[in-house]
């Protein structure tokens, strides 16, 4: 009697651990933590002069409007 | 500056092939690796329309919210780039991009034997010290840093493709519909790219902002 009572207590103990849990995924947006990139105006010919290096890029994508450069 | 944007007007690309040579030469691309392709539609047939596809740097890019060792980066004018140390060449990227815009050289990577990606860089290299051999070996020329656009772009002999700041690529093209008095088949891939707002999380906040009030 004793050792029924046991076993049963022991599988009601050992049982309730085994309780259900989520299996959806929660998605977490990642980040990024690889290496950081230099701008592109920092070093090199622009030396951290943003402004200069705008207007650089600027003058180059208007040198792609042929209505411009035939006038 | 806002963002860089690419724009292929399929009204005049001759498919010359310029880009993809351009590029390839640029940037040294192995074997089997064309950061940029052309793609004709309705071949042979009178009416053909050639269109110059590589990446194009989406503003909610699908390949960033797919990678599992999170590669990828962009960078403050808007350029999609990737960190090929992280990059395990899982192909996970390859099957999200509309564009079909990465490439696998095959060689070692930690995961099968694609090797790591490869893609278009919009010519501005990579997550090493500006215009370093490490940045010319792995990602090829960065031409952005040395104040100049994409050899694609500027290689382009009909000037059917363009690239450059939004606004600029805008204008030029609005300029040119109302000259010829036709969008054709206007900025293609555009509402692929760049239809979805920056940050799609952003937008869900402030939806949930605009719920609470």
């Amino acid at each position: 009697m004793k050792k029924a009572l046991f076993l049963m207590l022991t599988a009601a103990i050992g049982l309730s651990a085994c309780g259900e849990y989520s299996q959806v995924a929660s998605y977490k947006p990642g980040n990024y933590q690889g290496k950081s990139d230099t701008r592109p105006w920092e070093g090199g010919q622009f030396a951290g002069n943003k402004q200069a290096w705008e207007a650089a890029l600027t003058n180059r994508a208007q040198a792609q409007n042929e209505y411009k450069r035939a006038n | 500056m806002a963002r860089m944007k690419f724009l292929c007007d399929a009204e005049r690309c001759i498919e010359c092939n310029g880009c993809v040579t351009a590029c390839k030469n640029e940037h040294d691309l192995p074997w089997g690796v064309n950061r940029r392709r052309v793609v004709t539609i309705n071949d042979g047939v009178p009416g053909e329309k050639s269109i110059s596809v590589s990446c194009m740097h989406c503003s909610d890019a699908p390949c960033m919210a797919v990678c599992p060792t999170d590669c990828f980066y962009k960078t403050e004018e808007g350029v999609v780039l990737h960190n090929k140390d992280a990059c395990i060449g899982c192909g996970y990227c390859f099957f999200a991009c509309p564009f079909g815009a990465p490439q696998f050289p095959n060689g070692p990577a930690a995961f099968g034997a694609r090797g790591k990606m490869d893609k278009c860089t919009f010519c501005a290299g990579g997550p090493e010290e500006n215009g370093s051999k490490a940045e010319n070996e792995k990602y090829g020329r960065n031409r952005i840093s040395e104040g100049k656009l994409p050899a694609c772009a500027e290689m382009c002999a009909t000037k059917a493709l363009l690239a450059g700041d939004a606004s600029v690529v805008s204008d030029i093209y609005r300029d040119r519909v109302l000259r010829r008095g036709k969008a054709g088949d206007a900025a293609w891939g555009w509402a692929t790219a760049y239809g979805k707002p920056e940050q799609a999380q952003e937008r869900t906040r402030e939806q949930k902002r605009e719920g609470q009030k």
